[in-house]
């Protein structure tokens, strides 16, 4: 606990304190074991490893290389880093799919932190439903327990219709089923489970029955990528919580005719890119995003 | 006249009264739409509110999805198939559709407009 505590001191100190979400319905019963305990969790996602497009990003090939260096000079070390999809751009080629995979999974041995998990996006698995990508970093849903915090990772990719799936659903009411109706529960997926912008595709076909499935418990936080933008949004008492992309950055949604990449600013290089950190409070069942640019000054 | 004779000739007068109701309905405008790798043709599509219409799509190599949110309607667009999609538009506008299964790297541009007038 000493650790969270000089690092959110730390925050509040240098002035990067981040912004405060609590979960829904936060508040009730005083969780009792001894295990539990705050820390902070790193998320990065959309990295499209194996992009080429320099009007939107020059640096393609050295920005994720920065992002690592950049986590690795983090003041303190997270507990562990979650890499919410899309960590490799589509390819029609099954061999380049590996091989962009075998490069993203070699440059992130980079990370001083080794406690890494990886979820999928639609550009490394819709094609061959997850093959490849299950090849590199195994199954492509699961859960994991963490100092009191339930984990969920939901692959809402690996089917290029973007549905969950029933087998999944399946998984998803008898993972849940096991945790009490107050348990401090964060979900990762890649895409929205909520329809955020279906006319950009930013919606999950059944997200709505994972949705329902969650509802039942008080305190739920989504964190999620797909958009390459930070976004907010509650769907009753579940926030949402959508993270920057480490490739280039989309446009808010809907605002404009079409769903196309932000261009590079020269005068503003990496500028809507980066990562975040988040800090679990988990009595209060509250979570503090702090925001973190490509390069770190 | 038995009842096997009085059957026939009741379902003989039904099914000319349904050819007639039948020819009676103004017959509804089919569009059709080829979707590929990575576009939808045509890409633009003008509609009257009120008036029906019936969507056809054909793909010509994999499997597609098209989707119209503003409108509730989707279909899959399976190689080897028409899919059929029968739309009233309820509304004046510009509206998206998508392609809302992933076949790629510009899936993410493959889209069009549905134009519908008063």
């Amino acid at each position: 606990m000493q650790r969270s505590i000089d690092r959110r001191e730390f925050l509040r100190l240098t002035g990067l304190g981040g912004v405060v979400f609590a979960s829904g319905l936060a508040g009730g019963a005083r969780l009792a074991s001894a295990a539990q305990d705050d820390f902070y969790f790193v998320q990065l996602s959309d990295t499209h490893w194996g992009f080429n497009g320099p009007v939107v990003n020059p640096d393609a090939g050295g920005t994720l290389p920065k992002a690592v260096a950049a986590v690795n000079s983090l003041e303190f070390e997270p507990d562990f880093i979650v890499f919410t999809g899309d960590l490799t751009h589509t390819t029609d080629d099954p061999k380049e799919r590996r091989r962009r995979l075998a490069e993203f999974r070699d440059i992130v041995k980079g990370l001083k932190n080794k406690n890494l998990r990886f979820m999928p996006g639609e550009h490394d698995a819709a094609l061959d439903n997850g093959q490849a990508w299950k090849e590199f970093f195994g199954a492509s849903y699961y859960s994991f327990d963490h100092k009191g915090v339930h984990f969920i990772a939901i692959d809402n990719v690996s089917d290029p219709a973007a549905r969950i799936g029933e087998q999944q659903l399946a998984w998803l009411k008898s993972d849940l089923a096991k945790q009490a109706g107050d348990a401090r529960i964060v979900v990762f997926a890649h895409r929205p489970l909520f329809d955020l912008y279906p006319q950009w595709d930013w919606a999950t076909r059944d997200g709505a029955q994972a949705i329902d499935l969650l509802m039942p418990h008080k305190n739920v936080t989504v964190f999620y990528g797909h958009i390459h933008q930070e976004h907010h949004q509650m769907t009753g008492h579940i926030a949402h919580h959508s993270a920057k992309s480490l490739i280039f950055p989309l446009p808010a949604p809907g605002s404009q005719p079409k769903r196309e990449p932000i261009r590079w600013d020269p005068s503003q290089p990496y500028r809507g890119l980066g990562f975040r950190g988040v800090d679990a409070e988990v009595q209060k069942a509250e979570y503090e995003i702090t925001e973190y640019p490509v390069k770190r000054a | 006249m038995n009842s096997q004779r009085r059957r026939v000739l009741v379902a003989g007068v039904a099914a000319v009264a349904f050819a007639a109701v039948a020819l009676a309905q103004p017959k509804e405008r089919v569009i059709r739409v080829t979707a590929r790798k990575w576009a939808f043709l045509p890409r633009e599509i003008r509609l009257k509110k009120g008036v029906p219409v019936v969507l056809e799509f054909v793909t010509a190599d994999v499997v597609m999805g098209f989707n119209a949110p503003d409108f509730k309607v989707r279909a899959d667009i399976i190689p080897g198939q028409v899919a059929r999609v029968r739309l009233v538009p309820d509304k004046t506008g510009t509206f998206v559709f998508l392609c809302d299964i992933f076949c790629g790297d510009g899936h993410e541009g493959m889209s069009g407009q549905i134009h519908v007038a008063a």
